[in-house]
């Protein structure tokens, strides 16, 4: 039995006097899709981005394949090359084209000869269906179309685990679904993956576990069909009331 | 009027303007991204050198800095440049136009850092980029795009600031050149004509440029 790929220990944050994470402990398995759910505030965002600490923590602990994270300076660099993440506005460097936004990575931070990460960008760029605007800029692209290309992006690092920041929040309803395909087919290829999202029919189609956070805590854990179905805390029965009944 | 166009090397005087002006430029702008890097950085002491610099040289006088650097610097300190005091001069005199004006081209791509959304940081270290290399790749080519039209108002006024280097560089340059006409030749509408015109050939097209270059560089979100 191998160590969990992602492990957080007692994790604790404050902004300011809000106390946004209490001793979070989560472990994330090889291959395992886990979707962070729970109401606004609740500190889904800020947990997922103390994972490869866009956020700072002040105690505890998080690994990541046996590694602590360190504190700042290179190898933390090297540490967020191997997690990649995907924001819920894109942020796409604007300035570089799609194809260099993809190869930016690759070839500064892991050494990847230009010709060589030019292949493996088209060939990601084609597997999100972004293949043939390549040469273009951001701002020319959908907001569905940017997130895949954040998408592909991060894959180019070949990345042990995935971050999603409520990737589909930023999107026009018509374009959700484009992002959520590509989401999918990422979970079924095997990749680890922590979500943050409301989408529940994603969380149905592709998630091993639901984390259910509320006011900083972890308050359940469940199947998505357990969870969505039969919730045992009253904050989830609660919440789920509020989102099901419209 | 013929006689002064004749009689002094006004061209000459120009030349060395624009040497001073080419030269400092390059020196403010190298300089100048130095202190922004530092203002920016997530190391403390840095970001407290960056706005100390900044503060200090922004709010002294360019005659003073020009006048100290060759009364105090060179003649006191012995700090020389050259062993011929015309080349000495001339130095300090580059030197201390790129120093100051340095302070403003910190402030100009400073201004250009934060029109780009803090997404784009995040971005960068989250595919693994050091601070270092988020900085070339990133940061600084959509500040200096952000920051073309304020660089080139202190281009600008670097160019005009060229003449406070009269006060160590003599007749030298064209500023110190007008003074000795006016002086030798009597003070005429003629000549600060021919002056006036120096300038505004030097600065015009800049100023068009840079207002060009920026709206075709900008970077669209």
């Amino acid at each position: 039995m191998s160590e969990p790929l992602v492990v957080m220990r007692d994790v604790n944050k404050h902004f300011g006097d809000l106390h946004v994470l209490q001793d979070i402990n989560l472990e994330v398995d090889k291959g395992e899709v886990v979707i962070l759910i729970g109401p606004s505030g609740s500190g889904k965002s800020t947990l997922c981005r103390t994972i490869n600490r866009l956020e700072t923590f002040e105690s505890g602990s998080i690994s990541i394949d046996g590694k602590e994270l360190p504190e700042e300076g290179k190898e933390l660099a090297a540490l967020r090359a191997d997690v990649g993440m995907v924001f819920q506005s894109f942020n796409l460097f604007a300035h570089k084209t799609i194809l260099e936004n993809v190869t930016l990575g690759p070839i500064k931070v892991r050494g990847t000869k230009k010709a060589d990460a030019e292949k493996r960008a088209r060939e990601l760029l084609d597997r999100v269906g972004i293949g043939h605007q390549a040469e273009k800029y951001p701002a020319q692209l959908s907001g569905g179309q940017q997130q895949r290309v954040a998408i592909a992006r991060s894959l180019a690092m070949d990345p042990k685990v995935m971050l999603f920041d409520e990737p589909t929040s930023a999107l026009d309803p018509e374009m959700i679904n484009e992002v959520l395909d590509v989401m999918v087919e990422l979970a079924k290829s095997g990749m680890t993956m922590i979500v943050v999202t409301h989408e529940m029919g994603f969380a149905r189609k592709a998630a091993n576990r639901v984390v259910f956070l509320s006011d900083g805590q972890i308050v359940e854990q469940a199947t998505p069909e357990e969870f969505f179905t039969n919730p045992t805390s009253d904050r989830a029965k609660d919440f789920l009331g509020k989102i099901l009944t419209h | 009027m013929v006689d002064i166009l004749r009689n002094y090397d006004i061209l000459g005087a120009f030349w060395v303007t624009i040497q001073l002006s080419v030269l400092s430029a390059v020196g403010a702008l190298v300089i100048g991204t130095v202190v922004a890097v530092f203002r920016v950085s997530p190391v403390g002491v840095l970001r407290v050198i960056g706005s100390l610099y900044v503060n200090l040289i922004r709010n002294t006088p360019l005659t003073l800095l020009m006048a100290s650097s060759i009364l105090g610097l060179s003649f006191v300190l012995g700090l020389s440049i050259s062993d011929q005091a015309t080349r000495n001069a001339y130095w300090w005199a580059v030197i201390m136009l790129a120093v100051y004006h340095a302070a403003f081209v910190c402030e100009a791509l400073r201004s250009g850092v934060n029109t780009i959304p803090a997404g784009q940081a995040e971005a960068a270290r989250s595919i693994g980029l050091t601070f270092g290399q988020s900085m070339r790749e990133v940061l600084l080519p959509q500040a200096f795009r952000g920051a073309i039209a304020p660089l080139g108002s202190t281009l600008i006024a670097l160019i005009k600031n060229t003449t406070v280097a009269a006060v160590i560089l003599g007749t030298a340059e064209s500023a110190g050149l007008l003074a000795q006409i006016t002086e030798n030749e009597g003070a005429s509408l003629g000549t600060f004509f021919i002056f006036a015109l120096g300038f505004v050939i030097l600065t015009l097209p800049l100023g068009i440029a840079t207002t060009n270059l920026s709206r075709r560089l900008a970077v669209k979100r």
